[in-house]
């Protein structure tokens, strides 16, 4: 739907010229929803105004449905924008126009008549829930309400791509959930395409089918969501990551001293890592019936990656050195990732 | 004073009232256009030329530059050319409307100014044209401000009209030079006076009214 090859963006700053984005390829499947994260800065906001050539490229091709944006003069542009819609953080609502003004917009700029647009804007009120709204201004409106105008009237030309530059930063955690359960919504009805630029992994991780992380005008790293948040491997996709989920160590053991060997009342940290069905497995159950071993479950939780399951746990296994190496075998042997964190003791010190 | 003089009074206020209003309409045709250019064709905006909006800042500067009662004398010429005669009402309205444009050009462009550039954008992104941009997003949302700045310059031509009485352009600045000075006639002065001022509250208050009544932020 969305082919990005090898786009460059430069700018003229007053200390010579600033190459926002170097090289960007990127594919976007039809009926995707495709996460762009990065720092500010990291040019993604740029990258995204390539899509619609509100900025230009000063190389490289954008694909957009078959046609070729970059090769194209003005007039032809606009046209090809109408299949485009695009929301944005500051939400951009005309301030004089009404609700019902604002999302009949784009279709008062096609051309449309009055009827044309009533029926047209009527379901899209329903849509997104604002009926009763209609005849008030922008001002009157909260947050997530604005940007409901924003989605609805990016909906209103029929396009085959939504584009979303931060469209909820500037809100607040539970509208944010709204906006983007309603952006979910609409990709499933309408098949849509979606760009998704945002600097919270949060927003990836509810909605998200794909998502490519952008440093210093580069993609570190790109793949489904469920591989960038299970095996991140650039420091950048990391950090990101790990505001939800933690990768430190539960409290008790913080700032203990882990040995790489068993030391006496040590017992070993497993951090173990299911995804999808294999959270169903009885690994816990299986590991104590089959081994001379005590589990203790020292920090545990489950979430969701958009539809699939995702749970982490660290365990303490203690026991006798050849029960614990088994018990690793049968780990590494289960459909989950296992990861071996050391010895500690309970204390922090090593019994006498 | 006697009912000549209120007759004469209220005829001068006539005079004042159809010279701002004639001048302002005209100025406003030609400076409101003229303010969308200085927005529209400066840098990084929609009709960007960055040539053409150099030349025209500078013609508005200078316009600008030259003081009321200077550039009423200076361009007698043209005056004469325009309305055939360089005294009386009808010519006092030329350099009131030359003086008027750049003055409304530079307060279009302050009120366009502080369009939302995201809204622009919006626009662009659903596929508007310039015109369109301009006639649907710019004007719509600067309107309030651009009433608001009109009024300031119907204040400002309700001052240099009375400038103009001093070159015989009739008006309330006429009277007040003719009867209240050259005749020493006080309350000829002081009625003349309290209706200017009466008259700029009024058009203050109505500018205020409707620009709050547009005004939906």
């Amino acid at each position: 739907m969305i082919k990005l090859s090898h786009i460059e963006k430069t700018y003229e700053g007053s200390s010579g010229p600033v190459m926002a984005l170097k090289g960007i390829d990127l594919e976007i499947k039809r009926g995707e929803i495709y996460g762009i994260i990065g720092l500010s800065g990291a040019g993604k906001s740029t990258l995204i105004r390539c899509i619609n050539m509100l900025e230009k490229p000063t190389a490289g091709k954008v694909i957009v449905d078959g046609q070729d944006l970059t090769a194209m003069n003005d007039s032809q542009l606009r046209a090809a924008r109408k299949n485009i819609g695009m929301i944005f953080q500051h939400f951009n609502l005309l301030s004089s126009a009404t609700v019902y003004e604002n999302i009949a917009f784009p279709l008062k700029l096609g051309g449309c008549s009055k009827e044309a647009i009533e029926k047209k804007v009527q379901p899209l009120l329903q849509l997104v829930g604002l009926n009763d709204k209609q005849h008030q201004y922008p001002a009157q409106l909260s947050g997530g309400q604005k940007q409901r105008v924003g989605i609805a009237r990016a909906l209103a030309s029929d396009p085959k791509v939504l584009l979303c530059d931060e469209a909820t930063s500037a809100l607040d955690p539970q509208t944010t959930k709204a906006i983007l359960e309603l952006i979910k919504d609409i990709n499933q009805k309408l098949q849509l395409t979606v760009v998704v630029i945002t600097h919270e992994m949060q927003v990836i991780k509810e909605i998200c089918d794909k998502v490519a992380v952008i440093e210093h005008g580069v993609i570190a790293e790109k793949g489904t969501v469920l591989e960038v948040f299970t095996n991140p491997q650039q420091p950048i996709t990391k950090e990101f990551i790990s505001v939800l989920i933690s990768n430190e160590l539960p409290s008790a053991f913080r700032g203990a001293e882990i040995y790489p060997t068993a030391v006496p009342g040590s017992h070993l940290l497993v951090r173990l890592t299911f995804i999808g069905d294999s959270a169903d497995d009885p690994v816990i159950a299986g590991l104590i019936r089959g081994f001379d071993i005590e589990v203790s479950i020292l920090f545990g939780n489950l979430d969701h990656i958009k539809l699939t399951p995702y749970g982490r746990m660290i365990i303490g296994i203690s026991g006798e050195q050849p029960e614990i190496d088994k018990a690793l075998e049968y780990l590494k042997s289960r459909d989950l990732r296992i990861e071996v964190i050391g010895y500690v003791t309970r204390h922090g010190h090593i019994a006498d | 004073m006697s009912q000549d003089m209120v007759t004469l009074l209220i005829k001068s206020l006539g005079e004042t009232i159809y010279m701002v209003t004639v001048s302002m309409v005209i100025a406003s045709v030609i400076g409101i256009p003229l303010g969308v250019l200085l927005v529209t064709t400066a840098k990084n905006q929609i009709l960007e030329c960055i040539g053409f909006n150099r030349v025209l800042a500078s013609v508005v500067n200078a316009v600008r530059s030259v003081p009321f009662i200077i550039l009423m004398v200076a361009i007698i010429p043209v005056t004469r050319l325009i309305v055939g005669t360089s005294i009386g009402t009808m010519a006092a309205m030329v350099p009131l409307t030359i003086a008027a444009i750049p003055f409304i050009g530079r307060q279009v462009e302050t009120s366009l100014k502080e369009v939302d550039a995201g809204v622009v954008e919006a626009a662009m992104a659903m596929g508007a044209t310039p015109m369109q941009i301009i006639w649907n997003v710019l004007l719509p949302e600067a309107i309030s401000g651009i009433i608001a700045q009109l009024t300031t310059v119907v204040i400002g031509l309700v001052g240099s009209s009375a400038m103009a009485g001093a070159i015989g352009g009739g008006g309330l600045g006429d009277l007040a030079i003719r009867y209240g000075y050259q005749r020493f006639r006080a309350d000829v002065m002081l009625a003349t006076v309290i209706v200017l001022i009466i008259l700029v509250q009024v058009v203050q208050f109505a500018g205020n009214y409707v620009a709050k009544r547009l005004n939906k932020k």
